[in-house]
């Protein structure tokens, strides 16, 4: 799984690409994680997930898991273009009370 | 369509997760499955092996059999492991529990594997392992005269 990330009108954008599993999440997880303490003065943080081709429940302990450390540092979590497959899952969670979709 | 069945067995190593859910989404793809269909295969059967590696073979890593069969537009799963087995059924199956919380699990496989597939069953012995039951239908389209 690749995750990249650019900050831009204090903004910090994260697009993650590939299969969310168990096997990836661990590697994810710290990428994401390093992205988020070097941009700690954000004011928002936007992860991208038009490019995740697959996720199963592993993503939702994985957004939720970012949305703690994000909380931590105050900066407000959203998600934005789920695939079908993907927004099924999130719906079913609830975790868009948590993490909107924007 | 007369039946067809397809037996995998693989060690329960992360990285064979996403074989083990490619394998049963090309098998079934003889039934026409739509898109959203095989995306709900392939993330059931996801959740399935996954619990096998992180809870049932949480010590270490041990044999997972994934059983398939097709029959009449619907596809049988059987996913089967010889692990340390699950103490409360009931309470394995409500949403949100999960067993490891530190290692950030949604506690959410078992609510997909029933929301996904048309029927799911769970058997499972403390010691010898867990047995997971689920069935898909398929929805056939109706082809013009």
């Amino acid at each position: 799984m690749t995750v990249t990330g650019y900050l831009k009108d204090k903004i910090l954008y994260i697009s993650l690409s590939g299969e969310m599993d168990e096997c990836s999440a661990h590697e994810a997880r710290e990428k994401c994680d390093k992205l988020i303490e070097n941009n700690s003065a954000a004011d928002k943080i936007i992860i991208n997930l038009s490019d995740v081709a697959f996720m199963d429940s592993t993503g939702i302990g994985f957004l939720i898991g970012r949305y703690k450390k994000a909380s931590r540092l105050s900066i407000p979590l959203y998600v934005e273009k789920p695939n079908f497959a993907a927004d099924k899952i999130l719906n079913i969670s609830g975790i868009y009370s948590l993490i909107p979709k924007v | 369509m007369t039946k067809n069945y397809l037996k995998l067995q693989f060690y329960s190593y992360p990285r064979n997760q996403a074989f083990a859910r490619d394998a049963v989404a090309a098998f079934c793809v003889e039934l026409n499955p739509t898109l959203a269909e095989l995306s709900d295969v392939k993330t059931a059967v996801s959740e399935a092996v996954t619990n096998c590696t992180v809870h049932a073979y949480r010590d270490e890593p041990g044999l997972i059999s994934v059983e398939c069969e097709t029959e009449d537009g619907k596809l049988h799963i059987k996913v089967t492991d010889s692990g340390k087995g699950i103490d409360d059924i009931d309470r394995a199956v409500q949403p949100f529990f999960t067993s490891a919380p530190s290692d950030e699990r949604s506690g959410m496989g078992f609510t997909i594997m029933q929301t996904f597939m048309d029927e799911f069953k769970l058997e499972s012995k403390r010691g010898e392992g867990t047995v997971v039951y689920m069935t898909k239908r398929f929805k056939t389209e109706v082809e013009n005269a």
